[in-house]
């Protein structure tokens, strides 16, 4: 136990790749939560960002419809993030605004503004696995990566596009969650999440996310610009196009709030 | 999002110099057609017809400026109704400024606010007069003058209200549906207060979420929206004659969202010259997510509406329990149905609703509506509305 403990906080603390790691014979599921928790790690303290999506569904026929959604961000210590997030398009949905405070643990808090109504609906939370807006992402597959979402389990190496990549399953520990298991295709080079395989409540292949045209933003933090996920049993898919990402914009809880969501445009 | 610098708006709206780059200008709009068929004839005179076709356009401008600190909306409606005399109006909806800082903004002019959690009616909704002619569902209101100073605190939202003028409820003509047997005649409607429509009302709302509740206290004092009704001669035709009291109110409205479940009340106590009494509508919400393997999400619903006036009560819901159920398919097209049933435990009498909606293509979207009623006894204030089933068809083009 104590080596275990040591070759944890040695990957913690140093930029050690994980092969060294395993030289302390870590067994697979430590190596897995190594992994995810230096992908966080790289990703913290981005503070906030502004971003926005543009998201084409294409259903078997290949007909395309489009969704545009603004979001903003702010990372929350020791916590899940806040974000609200503003629909643009399709035009009915124009003016429908999305607050969340996520949470490590227990259910996130949730409320959809409806312009035409002018009112604030709290929504439960519990439908994690539900589609978002039509498309095949799924609400969890949009929500932030926290640690205690998932086990974890290494794999192997192996070559990808970019490089070696880990190979590392992850199982919801969520039992909301929409999926049995997550595999995901981690570069060691810098604990980008290039491919992920989702697998259904009967442990079937679902879908593949794959993440392109990576951005490093402040020295740090790297962001797709292009993620296309495919739905391998309803043959849609989805491909989201991130614009426009901006970071440290300066906002704090005051943007998140009822009054931010009701004017939200 | 066209950002387009607009040189010329009212210039005299803007208090300090404007660079035009820094202006943000939107416009955008919805169309709707819609086509309505009643089975029967109604039971009142100039009802004697089976169909009516009538069109609304709302577009909605937008200025920012002053780094967003300062926004302007204007959204004007207006409608021709085929039938309705009455039903083709117009209003403003909005025509307000907003003044935004880090923890307090500034509301003036016309606007619409929403109070409540409950879905069958919200007793607590008390600042907007009704659009009654658009519709049954109390969705469509008019615009409201006002000043409202909005805080945020860490513990809530504090909005405080100066209500500088009042609507009166809109009825349908005598060609109309959807009324009672005699017609309200506006050039007879009387008020309380010798301040008439000029009478300042005044309210404030406290809101918060904690953990999974989120709370609403409100205190209002003014001219009451729903009026007293008088039927009176006027040039040898009896008509209804609208009166409205001053009332202070004061309630409460909490939402408990618990996973699948959403738990709903609504209370308030009124006191007026004619009455005090308490009223409430509670009620709960269970939502089945992703029925039957696949996107759709089915929701039910039970609510029961209280008013201590009894059968004597102004409100619909005196004694009554509703029940809904809602369908959300999660298609790309936000397909989505909804039906209810209200059944009345003092004069036994039901109505039921259903609505279901999609969108076609990127710009449009189409809307079923129909409503049924069968009132209980010969008392039934809804015996009114005995020949007045319908079925909607609307279709709403947004630019």
């Amino acid at each position: 136990m104590k080596i275990n403990k040591f070759a944890t906080s040695l990957i913690a603390g140093s930029v050690l790749t994980l092969s060294t790691v395993s030289l302390f014979a870590q067994t697979a599921e430590e190596q897995g939560l190594a992994i995810s928790q230096e992908s966080i790690k790289r990703d913290n303290g981005w503070v906030d960002m502004l971003a926005s999506m543009n998201m084409v569904l294409r259903n078997k026929q290949g007909q395309e419809s489009v969704r545009e959604i603004r979001m903003k961000t702010l990372e929350v210590d020791g916590d899940g993030d806040k974000s609200l997030s503003i629909f643009d398009k399709p035009r009915d949905v124009k003016g429908t605004a999305f607050l969340s405070f996520s949470h490590n643990v227990g259910a996130d808090d949730q409320w959809l503004y409806l312009p035409a109504l002018k009112r604030v609906k709290r929504i439960a939370s519990r439908n994690k696995s539900g589609p978002f807006m039509g498309s095949e992402f799924s609400f969890e597959d949009l929500a932030s990566f926290e640690i205690e979402k998932y086990q974890y389990k290494f794999i192997k190496e192996e070559a990808c596009d970019i490089g070696t990549c880990f190979v590392v399953e992850q199982y919801p520990t969520d039992k909301n969650s929409g999926y049995t298991k997550r595999i995901a295709w981690i570069d060691k080079a810098e604990y980008r999440m290039l491919k992920t395989e989702f697998y259904d409540r009967k442990g079937s292949l679902l879908k593949t996310l794959t993440s392109h045209d990576f951005n490093q933003y402040n020295g740090k933090f790297w962001r797709a610009d292009l993620m296309k996920m495919v739905n391998h049993q309803n043959h849609k898919s989805t491909d989201l196009k991130w614009n426009d990402y901006k970071f440290g914009n300066g906002l704090s809880d005051s943007d998140f709030n009822k009054n931010t969501l009701k004017r939200a445009r | 999002m066209k950002k387009i610098a607009l040189l010329a708006i009212g210039s005299g709206l803007l208090t300090q110099p404007v660079i035009a780059d820094e202006l943000f200008f939107e416009a955008t709009g919805k169309l709707s057609t819609e086509f309505t068929y009643y089975p029967s004839e109604g039971q009142f005179s100039q009802q004697d017809y089976h169909s009516n076709f009538s069109a609304a356009l709302s577009p909605e401008f937008y200025w920012e400026w002053n780094d967003g600190q300062d926004n302007l909306t204007f959204k004007p409606f207006l409608r021709k109704d085929q039938r309705d005399s009455e039903r083709s109006h117009a209003d403003i909806r909005e025509l307000n400024w907003v003044h935004l800082a880090d923890n307090w903004e500034l509301r003036s002019g016309l606007r619409k606010v929403f109070w409540g959690v409950t879905e069958f009616q919200n007793l607590v909704d008390v600042i907007n007069q009704k659009d009654s002619v658009e519709g049954l569902d109390n969705e469509h209101k008019l615009g409201q003058p006002m000043i409202n100073l909005s805080l945020v605190k860490d513990w809530g939202i504090v909005d405080l209200f100066a209500l500088t003028g009042f609507r009166e409820q809109t009825y349908p003509s005598v060609d109309g549906r959807l009324r009672a047997g005699l017609t309200v005649d506006d050039s007879l409607t009387s008020y309380e207060s010798s301040r008439k429509e000029k009478h300042i009302d005044l309210a404030a709302r406290w809101s918060h979420s904690i953990d999974v509740y989120d709370i609403g206290a409100h205190w209002y004092k003014g001219t009451d929206r729903s009026p007293q009704y008088q039927a009176v001669s006027n040039n040898g035709d009896t008509v209804l004659k609208a009166h409205y009291q001053q009332i202070e109110q004061v309630g409460l409205d909490v939402q408990a969202t618990i996973d699948n479940w959403l738990y709903k009340g609504e209370v308030i106590y009124q006191d007026n010259p004619t009455d005090h009494y308490w009223a409430s509508q509670i009620g709960a919400e269970y939502t089945f997510y992703g029925i039957q393997e696949s996107a759709t999400d089915l929701g039910i619903l039970v609510e029961y509406g209280y008013d201590q006036r009894g059968t004597n009560a102004s409100a619909n819901m005196q004694n009554d329990i509703g029940f809904g159920a809602r369908l959300a398919f999660n298609d790309a097209q936000s397909s989505s149905l909804l039906a209810g049933v209200i059944h009345d435990l003092d004069y036994h009498g039901t109505s039921f609703s259903v609505e279901a909606d999609r969108r076609f293509g990127d710009n449009w979207k189409a809307s079923l509506e129909a409503r049924a009623f069968s009132p209980g006894k010969d008392t039934d204030p809804s015996s009114i509305f005995a020949k007045d089933d319908y079925i909607k068809l609307t279709l709403d083009r947004y630019f």
